[in-house]
């Protein structure tokens, strides 16, 4: 590549580049691509990105066609622990195969929902732009269900062809703001958030106070890294109500959360990956979720729920079909079914979470009475009135709250 | 420097040698690689550019706008610097780790190995037949509370932080080794391999020492090996976030684990993007300086 007609180099433009050390190929180089570089970014830069809010007639254009007539299958994205298996045989999951025999649909069941901020960000690109991410149902809790509602980037189902939904929901669920006419959600199950601990690696926790604070779990506790069961309880714990939290009382609220993490005492922000350290007992307490506390207590004993005295937090989890998921036909067949108080009853049976199934009660009865008669699964008067939810935040809110959030958990 | 030289003697290049029409030869094989250079890596990382001066008050539902905020920078390295810190200083003594421990290894395998040279750098690279996250997985079971290392540890009397191993520094920086090593080790291999037996016997002959045999011939020798290793080793730790969520805790975290955060938890694009380029920037004057010192055209 040499060209023999280049004229010489000035000698003070050679010592130059002598100093520095550059030849004047590199120089020129680097020039051509800063420039490059630089033109490039200028251009594609003024645009900024757009909206990623869809109106309606970029919510129709961006809906996939339903293939189910001719595709008897779905893909199903939950949280683990969260669907009864087989005790014998852990790859089987009796109230899906059952649905599989009843229907013919096939269902691909994925257990890769550990946290609501980690798998939104997993799949929202792809959502906003109108791309396939290979799920027809994925599991969200109800404040980001509200947000990805919000966003227009789910369909809405058809109710007529979910009759038991609209009539054995608890009439709790049926009225959400975010979802009056129960078309885009429908809760696969609720359930509370409170304290779990190991009785092998501590003795019992019965406040969030002493899980912050208590001298011998320092450095085996795990709080949750979803904010608002996290900061909800601490809250509750101030004397606060998570529903109508001010911008004070949740500064008062992390303040105090910070100085147990700036102390040691927690050891880690958590999703649902909690479950193997309190198993093994690297983690002594934490905050989890009741069900999963009892599916891991019946394995280990030594693995208990608490109920914190300040209170627990309430939350639901939503079926939701993404816009651009191609078997919702087969999706509404399956919240049809889930809706059966027999099969809600079994499903509730093995996972333990609350049931959002009226009727389900009266079936597990006949299952197992004292399930029945658990508060954690069928809660009470009594224990409702110890639960609160957490409120619903504007954008802005949200944006402010999770960024003081993220500034101790995540960095 | 050799670029220099020919443009001063550069009148009387014989220029005859080359066949005007085979000019384009060379382009034509530098087109797939630079064209999987653009698309990959120039475009993403204009992109990535521009995202980092996007107004921070914008969000996802709203969109970004545009607005040359070039102190998303400032807020980035004032707010994130003991992240930045953390994260040079782990990489750097893994890298400084990673070579006390690789040099012996690859010095061993690659004049001492013999027939066995085959075998045991498949060894060094075995570990690699299993995927990074499951490996460190299995240094969080290894290292646990209740494992039994930390017993055996604990029966010793060995002082540990906080009576125990995983979630810990140390920790950290292990996993961190543990992952690398094999980027250290097999340049240094390489490297070492090349170098001619008869060179440290002719030092000997000369009367160098062991230790005089081995700081005048082999390691100079096999510097170029020493400056891809450690390049190879400290650019990927300073950007990994993998063993610091794994095994430590987020007193521990280091630089990626706070762009992973802004990027798929806070969706605070503009600063994410800030902070990435930063890192960029920041491990390229690095590398800059260190191999402008270290000086082997032979690398780079």
């Amino acid at each position: 590549m040499r060209n023999p007609s280049r004229p010489p180099l000035s000698p003070e433009a050679a010592a130059v580049l002598n100093a520095t050390g550059l030849s004047r190929r590199t120089l020129m180089r680097g020039l051509f691509a800063g420039g490059a570089f630089i033109a490039t970014g200028g251009a594609l830069a003024a645009c900024g990105t757009k909206p990623a809010k869809k109106n309606e007639a970029e919510k129709a254009a961006c809906t996939a066609t339903d293939v189910s007539a001719t595709e008897k299958k779905l893909n199903f994205s939950n949280w683990p622990l969260y669907v009864d298996v087989d005790e014998k045989d852990e790859k089987k999951r009796p109230t899906l195969d059952a649905f599989t025999a009843k229907t013919g649909i096939a269902v691909t069941y994925n257990e890769d929902v550990n946290d609501n901020n980690e798998f939104f960000g997993k799949v929202r690109n792809q959502l906003q732009a109108c791309q396939s991410i290979d799920r027809d149902i994925m599991v969200l809790t109800d404040w980001m269900a509200s947000r990805v509602v919000g966003l227009g980037w789910v369909q809405s189902f058809d109710n007529t062809k979910t009759p038991n939904f609209t009539k054995n929901a608890l009439a709790t669920l049926k009225n959400r703001a975010w979802d009056k006419d129960m078309k885009f959600a429908a809760p696969w199950q609720s359930g509370l958030t409170g304290i779990a601990y190991n009785a092998k690696a501590t003795k019992e926790v019965r406040t969030i106070d002493e899980l912050l604070t208590r001298a011998d779990l320092k450095g085996k506790v795990a709080v949750l890294s979803e904010m608002r069961d996290t900061v909800g309880l601490i809250l509750m714990s101030q004397g606060k109500d998570p529903g109508t939290v001010s911008d004070a009382e949740f500064d008062a609220a992390l303040e105090k959360l910070k100085k147990a993490v700036d102390s040691g005492q927690i050891r880690k922000f958590t999703g649902n990956d909690y479950k193997e350290d309190l198993n093994k007992g690297d983690i002594a307490a934490c905050i989890a979720w009741s069900g999963d506390v009892i599916q891991l207590s019946a394995e280990n004993e030594d693995v208990k729920f608490v109920t914190p005295e300040s209170g627990l937090m309430l939350w639901s989890d939503n079926i939701l079909i993404p816009s651009t998921a191609t078997h919702k036909a087969n999706v509404e067949q399956l919240i049809d079914y889930y809706y059966d108080p027999k099969v809600a009853a079994e499903l509730a049976a093995y996972v333990n979470y609350i049931c959002p199934v009226q009727g389900a009660q009266d079936e597990m009865q006949k299952l197992d009475p004292d399930l029945a008669s658990n508060p954690l699964i069928f809660p009470d008067s009594a224990t409702l009135a110890k639960t609160k939810s957490f409120k619903a935040l504007t954008e802005d809110e949200d944006k402010k709250f999770s960024a003081k959030f993220e500034a101790i958990s995540g960095a | 420097m050799s670029a220099l030289g020919h443009v001063g003697g550069s009148t009387g290049t014989p220029a005859k040698l080359e066949k005007p029409r085979k000019r384009w030869l060379p382009y034509l094989l530098l087109l797939p690689g630079g064209l999987w250079l653009i698309l990959f890596f120039a475009v993403p990382a204009i992109q990535l550019f521009a995202t980092s001066l996007y107004d921070p008050s914008g969000s996802l539902e709203e969109g970004y706008a545009m607005t040359w905020q070039f102190s998303n920078y400032a807020d980035a390295a004032s707010e994130y610097l003991p992240h930045f810190m953390r994260s040079l200083g782990y990489a750097a003594l893994t890298t400084v780790i990673c070579l006390l421990l690789g040099y012996p290894l690859a010095y061993a395998i690659a004049l001492k190995g013999g027939r066995w040279k085959n075998l045991l750098l498949i060894c060094v690279i075995a570990p690699f037949f299993t995927s990074f996250l499951i490996r460190t997985l299995a240094w969080k079971v290894i290292l646990s509370d209740n494992g039994w290392v930390v017993t055996t540890l604990d029966a010793l009397h060995v002082p540990l932080p906080d009576g125990r191993l995983l979630a810990t520094t140390p920790a950290v920086i292990a996993g961190l080794v543990y992952n690398f090593l094999p980027f250290m080790v097999l340049p240094l291999y390489a490297s070492l391999e090349k170098l001619d037996p008869r060179l440290l016997e002719a030092a000997g002959d000369l009367y160098a020492r062991p230790v005089a045999r081995f700081t005048r011939v082999a390691l100079p020798l096999s510097m170029p090996g020493v400056v891809a290793g450690t390049l190879l080793t400290f650019i990927p730790a300073a950007g990994d976030y993998i063993n610091a969520q794994l095994l430590g805790t987020n007193r521990q975290y280091m630089i990626g684990n706070v762009i992973q955060s802004k990027f798929l938890r806070v969706g605070d694009y503009p600063n994410a993007a800030a902070l990435s380029f930063t890192l960029m920037a920041a491990i390229l004057v690095l590398v800059f300086v260190y191999v402008r010192r270290a000086g082997t055209d032979e690398v780079l």
